[in-house]
């Protein structure tokens, strides 16, 4: 091999690092291999082209983050299998203390930034305008930016792996460990960058949703009619609009610290790294209820439909999101109690947190009280929902211990904690979005997932998510600490560490079981013929399955909340059949390639941030402004859908 | 989808009216920067100097560029800013709280 290839091989693709770094090189070449062919073999580049790298159309948007999501629950899922297996024994080296590192690393960024939240937006994306009777979102073009510049984001974050070195500074990633002095080489630019491009996107999703909601709703759903869902995604993006600036503003600061030398967060030249952790937190823990609460909505939806009764206390309900969205800016500092901030800080702070338990409490007699002599069917998101309950329960009691700032210089930092806010996310926001994800998923593609492979996943992911967790909260009691990646076999904690493995392991085994109900209801799942699959209650239930692009060929008028519920019980489903005389064009969004190539070039650009290679950002942010300088001149950005169209789509559909 | 029929019901707005506000904006924003290079004065003044430039900042983008007072239909925005209003001023003062570490001092 000749001295520059070695030297390259071994500077930016980390050949010396040893045989995952090959056998992920190899796997990614071979899929992109496969990729590129199919499309070539079955001439598929222009359909992928056309019909999704330049939509604007919200539920395909919806379908790509959903694909996106899921891929990053299996990288993330790896990078889980991989720590737990480093810590199945004791003094094991399957893992040296560098790769464990970035492994932690790069588990939580992904799950929680490049897992959860495109989860979350896949669900906004596919269900929001059908539910409040819209024909798309107010803002299509920048919904496809948005959905770019996460993909973008991700993508930056993961080529970090084989190319230039993850960060490995922990998925907080405070200074000064992850400072210019301790943290030498891309790794950590990596990660601020790529929050940082996801993180514009993710702003943009908010501001989008909000104005969707609070503008576009059919006539007569006024906002005490609205589904659930639909509140729960208010609430969130409230929550989004004004926590994520405070995540721009520290990654863009301690990027400032690491390639230009500013002193933001050293401890000399008057910088504060604690400021760092304050500001980080003042977006992490509202980011925590921009993640559960569309999983809320989503569990009062399948509440009332599998119950088959009007969810219980919805006024209550609504008021308990709103309560949560706000307490959620008052808890930030219980992330860093130890800080030593004041009796007094910690005080305000350890009573803010527990408070949140009370509206979250509200919701849950709630669900309980609308399953209360309902005639319940266990459909599988009921039955994630179901498992719901007692696993968020006990989370939320192990979170009302944390809060108590006393005990907190016990726990922080334990392993308890780490079972603990695996508990709230696992499931809250995993059972959440996959009971989302069966709810819907006959409304996106037109088929249901398969029951019994969908049944062994549950199982497999519910009993290995408790023989998992549940030693994690013993092992913190007995004093084992986060992030340690090898302990001596004398302290105790053989036998739970190697039972938390196993439970690790169960929870893969369901989530290919997932996998595997994908592929087999593709072909042999039962088909939606109604579109009314689960007897609804919302309106996005009144629309065939698939939806045609303009969701509804005429907008429907509300006269009650779940009203498709409602009309079904009154015998007035012709109402929203309309008769071909009463179709006038529709007015719609054309497609854009340029959401896609503008990202692409925020990609250019971080990519050179990332390894400080100027001129190559000055081009990508050159491209971002070309992009944005032709947007503003582009007038002829809509078209209408001649009637005739849409009377031959719902007459094909059966409609007229 | 909506904004076609918005810009025909408000009209366009002179070109001034961005113009004036860009350069405000720029100003407020040098005067600043100028001030935390030079250490023209001592700390305690430059803070409550620079708080007032960062206020007079947010007016000029809400009514130069956000176009705060105008709007049709029920006045969300206001209910909105009245939101990050309150937002904005507890996390600024809670930070102040948090990070002055004042029990130290004791």
């Amino acid at each position: 091999m000749p001295q520059w290839l070695h030297t390259f091989g071994d500077q930016y693709l980390m050949w010396n690092e040893g045989p995952l770094i090959w056998i992920s090189d190899v796997l990614i070449l071979l899929t992109g291999f496969g990729i590129v062919f199919v499309l070539t073999y079955f001439k598929k580049w222009g359909w992928l082209w056309r019909e999704w790298l330049t939509t604007v159309d919200h539920k395909k948007i919806g379908i790509m983050y959903l694909i996106a999501s899921l891929l990053m629950m299996f990288r993330g899922g790896v990078d889980a299998l991989l720590l737990r297996t480093q810590l199945a024994v004791p003094n094991n080296h399957f893992l040296d203390a560098e790769h464990y590192d970035q492994i932690f690393t790069t588990h939580g960024t992904i799950m929680i930034l490049f897992m959860a939240m495109p989860f979350i937006f896949a669900l906004f994306n596919i269900a929001v305008p059908l539910q409040i009777g819209a024909r798309d979102v107010a803002f299509p073009y920048l919904n496809a930016i948005s959905f770019w510049l996460f993909f973008f984001g991700a993508l930056l974050f993961n080529i970090s792996f084989v190319f230039g070195g993850s960060p490995d500074a922990g998925w907080v990633s405070y200074p000064p460990l992850a400072g210019p002095e301790f943290d030498k080489g891309p790794g950590e630019n990596f990660y601020l960058l790529a929050l940082q491009i996801s993180g514009i996107g993710s702003i943009g999703t908010g501001i989008n949703f909000l104005a969707t909601i609070l503008k576009m709703r059919a006539p007569g759903m006024t906002l005490m009619r609205m589904p659930l869902f639909t509140w729960s995604v208010v609430a969130t993006s409230l929550v989004i609009i004004f926590a994520f600036p405070a995540l721009t503003v520290a990654l863009a600061l301690l990027l400032l610290d690491r390639i230009v030398g500013t002193h933001f967060f050293t401890m000399a030249h008057g910088g504060d790294p604690m400021m760092y952790i304050n500001l980080f937190w003042i977006w992490g823990h509202p980011e925590v209820y921009i993640v559960i609460m569309p999983a809320f909505g989503v569990f009062s939806e399948v509440v009332a439909t599998f119950s088959r009764k009007r969810v219980f206390g919805y006024t209550s309900m609504v008021a308990s999101l709103l309560l949560i969205s706000v307490i959620s800016y008052f808890v930030w500092a219980h992330h860093f109690f130890t800080m030593g901030a004041g009796a007094d800080v910690n005080t305000f702070f350890a009573v803010a947190s527990m408070a949140v338990a009370i509206p979250t409490g509200v919701k849950i007699f709630n669900w309980l009280f609308t399953m209360f002599r309902g005639r319940i069917r266990l459909e599988l998101p009921m039955l994630w929902t179901i498992a719901f309950v007692p696993c968020f329960a006990i989370g939320g009691a192990t979170g009302v211990m944390l809060a108590a700032a006393p005990a907190d210089y016990q726990y922080h930092n334990s392993y308890f904690l780490i079972a603990h806010f695996h508990q709230v996310l696992i499931g809250g926001v995993v059972f959440g979005m996959l009971a989302g994800m069966y709810y819907w998923w006959p409304k996106m593609f037109g088929f249901k997932l398969d029951d019994r492979l969908g049944r062994y996943a549950f199982w497999f992911f519910n009993i290995g998510f408790y023989v998992c967790f549940m030693p994690q909260y013993a092992l913190g009691f007995m004093g084992m600490q986060r992030r340690m990646y090898v302990y001596p076999a004398d302290m105790g904690w053989n036998t739970l560490n190697l039972v938390s493995t196993i439970g690790a392991y169960l929870m893969g085994i369901g989530f290919l079981f997932i996998v595997a109900q994908v592929l087999y209801s593709i072909k042999y799942g039962e088909r939606d013929v109604t579109g009314d699959i689960w007897d609804g209650r919302t309106l996005e239930w009144s629309l065939p399955s698939p939806v045609p692009h303009y969701n509804f060929a005429v907008i429907p008028t509300v006269t009650s909340r779940d009203a498709w519920w409602e009309m079904k019980q009154t015998g007035q489903i012709q109402a929203l059949r309309p008769s071909a005389d009463e179709i006038a064009p529709i007015h719609m969004p054309k497609n854009s390639g340029r959401p896609f190539i503008l990202s692409a070039c925020f990609f250019v650009a971080g990519f050179g941030f990332v390894f400080e290679w100027f001129w190559l950002a000055a081009l990508g942010l050159l491209g971002v402004v070309i992009c944005l300088i032709l947007r503003a001149f582009e007038y002829d950005d809509e078209y209408h859908i001649p009637p005739h169209e849409v009377v031959e789509t719902e007459s094909a559909l059966g409609r007229l | 989808m909506e904004r076609g029929a918005q810009t025909t019901q408000h009209g366009h707005h002179s070109p001034t009216l961005y113009i004036v506000g860009y350069v405000l904006s720029l100003v407020l924003t040098a005067i600043s920067f100028v001030l935390a290079l030079t250490h023209a004065m001592s700390l305690g003044p430059t803070m409550w100097i620079l708080m007032i430039l960062a206020g007079l900042q947010i007016l000029v983008q809400l009514f130069f560029f956000m176009h705060v007072t105008e709007g049709d239909g029920p006045p969300y925005h206001s209910v909105t800013l009245l939101i990050g209003l309150i937002f904005t001023f507890a996390i600024c003062l809670m930070s102040i709280w948090i990070m002055t570490f004042h029990y130290q001092s004791y």
